[in-house]
């Protein structure tokens, strides 16, 4: 490999404090509400979740929306196979979080705050609500009037849908509601709320810091910025990595790979598997396959199979039950794989497993549902052989 | 039904407050305490937050780290989901299963120790990985994870 097909590692998300605390804030409250949302907007921010909506129309509409209560969430469920990302987030640059819900609190005129944490990070609450002390401390310091809390979730994948996670919060089951309305109008208790992943809330301070100039100098036209990537599987260099958006796989596939890499799920189980022969023509960003920053690698010692196969558990077990095609959906596609590997069924029983995928594409109420296609079509079209012998 | 945890729920109702919302820290904590929230638990609850019962029942058992069934002092967690698999769950799964004599899903008979898996923990750089209770424990190993559990085991 030559030094010059290394990619660029950024220090944007993890980059250390400024020296005086709580500086992005401080300046940035002074600053005009419409003139910061240019900045983001300038930006070209796209949420860090994994669907990629510009988080400054979010905020815009969010704050155009009349009421008197509205909310700002953070969303800490984080719970795509193969990602750790927030978690180490969380853990490194808290400070970065609250100052971007802080902001966001500003603009779309919100006093109150949640951030939902994943039950499976319970163990980082302790750090976590030390550091919100200290946040709390700076906002009346400030005169500030936003206030955060943390709520637990509690295994359940589902709740990193925002509406799912907003039922949860409201003390009901993880059920998804139906869209429209968005959060933007109809959110936490039906009000007017902003929800981002942890990621999105650190680049909004990022750009603050440092300017939608030099913050669009990263990535590419449709996937500005940075993204933190967590990469797991066949590599000898597993862990958290931040790049630029918009690289091609083959360039992420050399650095990372194990060199015998045979397939490349981007964006977790919900995502995309792209084989060997595409790493070339596949850009990872909004303008190719997006990802929340799941990466994960397999070598051609992995049966397809087995990770379809997991996959399809996965999204059996996580399905929240409410709507038909995921419910039953999910459970069909398990089963079928295993009569087809099994024999049980014809290989063109496939095809028709590909339609049902993409009827629950069409069908489901939620991203979760309609996501299984992706993974489903994407590992079954190009490793055909792996499903049937 | 009586229920040993009416003072402790009483307790959380007046922290948290008798709003729905309260219901899930309710909930969390009732299981942090006692790891699991039995069925006189939920109807205490429903009670003093002037919900149905079904209606506790319904939220509880949506989620997987809310246990309605009694578990051991030692949760144990294993994540099953793909990198974890295929950088040898199942051997962890073996160990845990050949130490503490009994398999996924049970409970030993001392009540100590309850064996689950799970799914992605979000140790996916570091697998395989567990969770004991809340605590997290990664790049597992027959050999280290010995070394955990017996730990426990002398706790």
């Amino acid at each position: 490999m030559s030094p010059e097909s290394k990619l660029k590692r950024v220090d944007l998300i993890f980059g250390e404090y400024s020296n005086v605390q709580y500086k992005v804030l401080t300046d940035t409250l002074k600053r005009k509400n419409e003139d910061v949302l240019k900045d983001l907007l300038d930006s070209g921010l796209r949420g860090r979740g994994g669907a990629g909506f510009p988080t400054a129309m979010k905020w815009k509409y969010t704050a155009e929306t009349p009421g008197e209560e509205k909310y700002v969430v953070c969303n800490a469920d984080e719970g795509e196979p193969g990602t750790f990302k927030d978690r180490e987030i969380l853990t490194r640059v808290p400070r970065k979080v609250f100052s971007g819900m802080a902001i966001c609190a500003k603009i779309i005129g919100a006093k109150k705050g949640y951030m939902y944490l994943r039950g499976e990070y319970r163990f980082l609450l302790p750090d976590l609500q030390k550091e919100l002390d200290i946040y709390h401390e700076y906002a009346k310091k400030l005169k500030h009037d936003f206030t955060i809390e943390i709520r637990m979730g509690s295994g359940a994948y589902i709740c990193g849908e925002e509406s799912a996670l907003f039922e949860s919060m409201e003390g009901f089951r993880g059920e998804p509601r139906n869209k429209p309305p968005y959060p933007t109008t109809s959110g936490f208790m039906k009000k007017p709320t902003v929800i981002n992943n942890v990621e999105t809330f650190v680049n909004v301070v990022m750009i603050c810091r440092i300017g939608p100039v030099k913050y669009k100098e990263l990535g590419t036209t449709d996937s500005r910025g940075s993204k933190v990537f967590s990469v797991s599987g066949d590599t000898p260099i597993a862990g958290i990595y931040e790049l630029e958006l918009g690289m091609p796989l083959d360039r992420f596939v050399d650095e990372f790979g194990d060199g015998d890499t045979k397939a490349v799920q981007v964006g977790g189980a919900s995502g995309f598997c792209v084989p060997r022969k595409k790493f070339k023509d596949t850009i990872i960003g909004f303008e190719g396959v997006p990802t929340g920053g799941s990466m994960m690698i397999f070598n051609s010692s992995r049966s397809m199979y087995n990770v379809l196969h997991n996959y399809l558990e996965f999204f059996e077990e996580e399905s929240c039950g409410q709507c038909t095609p995921c419910r039953v959906g999910c459970q069909q596609l398990r089963k079928g794989i295993e009569a087809v590997k099994k024999g049980n069924k014809k290989a063109l029983y496939l095809d028709q497993l590909m339609k049902l995928s993409d009827s629950m594409k069409i069908t489901a109420k939620c991203g979760l549902g309609q996501s299984v296609a992706n993974s489903f079509s994407s590992i079954v079209s190009n490793f055909k052989e792996e499903m049937i012998y | 039904m009586a229920t040993n945890n009416t003072q402790l729920i009483s307790e959380l109702v007046a922290r948290y407050g008798r709003a729905r919302t309260s219901l899930m820290p309710i909930l969390q904590e009732v299981v942090l305490q006692n790891n699991y929230v039995s069925d006189s638990d939920m109807t205490e609850v429903a009670k003093q937050l002037d919900l149905s019962a079904a209606q506790v029942f319904g939220t509880a058992t949506f989620y997987s780290f809310i246990d309605t069934e009694p578990k051991g002092k030692y949760v144990i967690r294993v994540c099953k989901t793909i990198t974890c698999d295929m950088h040898g769950k199942k051997m962890i799964i073996q160990t845990l299963e050949d130490m503490l004599k009994i398999s996924v899903g049970e409970t030993t008979p001392d009540k100590k120790f309850t064996l689950l898996e799970t799914n992605c923990l979000g140790w996916c750089h570091k697998g395989p990985a567990m969770l004991i209770n809340e605590k997290p424990y990664s790049s597992l190993t027959p050999e280290n994870v010995h070394e955990i559990i017996k730990e426990y085991m002398n706790q």
